[in-house]
């Protein structure tokens, strides 16, 4: 790939690697947060809800603002997890921790409509059928939400893949560490000539947009086709 | 021997319920609204009521005195819903199988083979719900139930949702079920019919209450479990098959009564139970001569009950059983009804329909 420089490249490659991670990771948590808010009624569901769409509303700086007071070294939670060696700040890791939380929302958004979408009455069928909640939910709920699970990872990637705000906010811009395509792009911005290298990163990320896009279009309809045409 | 004793108040409405089923086909028997879905949800553990108790024989479902509250997972009963409800992502095959996957190791077991054979559905193993006509929906969720090995088998309405020609489709089966499978089995409906042909045990519910149980033939001859205006209203007699006839005729025997029906399928010995709506039934003080009619039943009556209409339900006892006969009150009046007196019920041999005529090998307590 001579067209893609190894400053270039490496931005490519720590985006794919930083939204890879992040989506993975978050994926367990978004299904018990969707299915929680779908589901169940508890106090403090409206505030759940809120602080989940929160990083959708608030400026991305103030995210990774957020993120550094209390993930940075020197934050409640920062300071506790570098006892045990767990550093977020100015690491590739915290890009993948931002991408995650600026992603969430987009994420348990589909799922917890798939799951609104299961007829809780198929449910109630297959707890008489013997199934205890915790079967009733990988062998009805999780497959028939499938469609939706696939569509808010996929979406989740493609916002994972363009985060830039809270990104840069919390761990910085550092070539190698932290420096993803949006920020290689702004990066190439602020120097004389750099137009070149940020309009090869732009065509990348249309490009992996796009293909995002198609393949949870295909994967959505494979699966859906697959549980019952839904 | 099925326990239920039940006590829920929802807004408006409280459902206070006590009966007791022998072995066999039970049926729930009441207008809508008037408590049956909700009884046997709390029997299943979908809904808790506010204070009762189930047990089927020694094993305690719910005991509020007690704390008991098992969870639905844990009853064993198999649940036929009115919409059927198969899993839509899941085969034929494995629709069937998902019960048996949950079902204790030790527990008696249904041959999957004589399932598939007893519903029919050998043909359907592998297509999804979807590709399925609605009475063979209804026939996966009762063998999905019958296969998940249960103590109990809950049908609410399991023919609601089905036109007349796919209710003749599934009826048999329960038939079927009743006489073949030794698995208890609470059957609600509001259609007489349904119970005439199906009840080994009736329980007659209205407004949240048992008004009457026992067996079919008691509690639909009795004038009080249907309104004198409901069209459904109508007795049921059992009858053996004497022989067929060539012109189209079934000859039974309904107690040394001789009854004609258009010709039925069972073989001559086999005991029937005829259903004979009471809106059907014509009566006269004296034996009728030079009448079409061919079925003349002598009676004695035994309850005149008026309706707020025009109309009256006569209970007569006959030598073949209990006859229901809707007239008006003002022919009451004319022939002097009163109870004890002989009266002929006269029934027009079409006017009993095939789907009022069922097999009778029911169990008796």
């Amino acid at each position: 790939m001579d067209w893609l420089g190894p400053e270039e490249w490496s931005a490519v490659a720590l985006s794919l690697q930083v939204s890879f991670w992040a989506t993975i990771l978050s994926l367990p948590l978004g299904i018990f947060v969707a299915y929680a808010l779908a589901r169940w009624s508890f106090p403090g569901k409206q505030l759940l809800n809120g602080i989940v769409h929160l990083p959708l509303i608030l400026p991305p700086v103030v995210t990774g603002y957020i993120l550094l007071l209390t993930l940075g070294t020197r934050g409640p939670v920062g300071s506790f997890l570098a006892d045990w060696g767990i550093v977020f700040a100015f690491r590739w890791t915290g890009a993948a921790v931002a991408a995650a939380v600026m992603a969430f929302p987009l994420m348990v958004r589909a799922i917890r409509l798939s799951i609104e979408a299961v007829d809780p009455k198929l449910e109630q069928a297959s707890a008489t059928l013997g199934a205890a909640p915790v079967w009733v939910f990988l062998t009805v709920t999780l497959p028939m939400a499938l469609p939706g699970i696939v569509a808010g990872t996929i979406l989740a990637f493609a916002k994972a893949m363009g985060e830039f705000g809270a990104t840069i906010t919390f761990v910085s811009n550092i070539p190698g560490q932290t420096r993803t395509i949006p920020s290689a792009i702004y990066a190439f911005l602020q120097v004389p000539g750099g137009e070149g290298a940020a309009m090869t990163l732009v065509i990348v990320s249309v490009v992996v947009a796009m293909g995002a896009l198609l393949l949870s279009e295909v994967i959505g309809r494979r699966v859906a086709a697959r549980v019952g045409g839904k | 021997m099925l326990e239920v004793s039940v006590r829920h108040a929802f807004d408006g409405f409280t459902l206070d319920a006590h009966f007791s089923a022998p072995p066999g086909l039970t049926v729930l028997f009441g207008r809508s609204g008037s408590g049956k879905t909700t009884l046997v949800n709390a029997v299943a553990g979908l809904l808790m009521p506010d204070a009762g108790r189930i047990a089927a024989g020694s094993w305690v479902l719910l005991d509020t005195d007690k704390a008991i509250r098992l969870k639905p997972h844990r009853r064993r009963i198999g649940y036929v819903f009115q919409e059927g409800r198969p899993f839509p992502h899941l085969t034929v095959r494995q629709n069937l199988a998902y019960g048996a996957w949950f079902a204790p190791k030790d527990a008696p077991r249904e041959d999957m083979g004589r399932v598939i054979a007893l519903l029919g559905i050998g043909h359907v193993l592998d297509r999804r719900p979807d590709a399925l006509s609605g009475g063979e929906k209804q026939r996966v969720a009762i063998g999905r139930a019958l296969l998940s090995a249960p103590r109990l088998i809950l049908a609410d309405e399991p023919l609601a949702a089905l036109d007349e020609a796919r209710k003749a489709e599934i009826l048999p089966y329960f038939e079927r079920l009743r006489d073949e499978v030794n698995i208890p089995i609470l059957y609600v409906s509001h259609s007489a019919s349904e119970v005439a042909r199906l009840a080994t045990t009736v329980v007659a519910l209205d407004a949240g209450r048992v008004i009457a149980q026992g067996p079919a033939a008691e509690v639909l001859g009795n004038p009080a479990v249907l309104p004198v205006g409901a069209r459904e209203a109508g007795a049921v007699l059992e009858a053996r098959v004497v022989r067929h006839h060539a012109d189209g005729l079934t000859e039974l025997d309904a107690g040394g009564i001789a009854l004609f029906l258009p010709l039925v399928s069972q073989p001559p010995g086999s005991l029937l139970r005829v259903r004979i709506a009471a809106h059907d039934v014509i009566l006269s003080r004296g034996r009728p001569e030079g009448l079409s009619a061919l079925n003349i039943l002598p009676g004695v009556v035994r309850e005149v009950r008026a309706g707020d209409g025009p109309g009256a339900i006569v209970a007569l006892d006959t030598a073949g059983g209990r006859v229901l006969a809707r007239i008006t009150r003002r022919s009451a009046a004319t022939l002097g009804l009163v109870p004890g007196m002989a009266v002929h019920a006269i029934v027009k041999t079409v006017s009993v329909a095939a789907s009022d005529v069922g097999g009778a090998r029911a169990h008796r307590a």
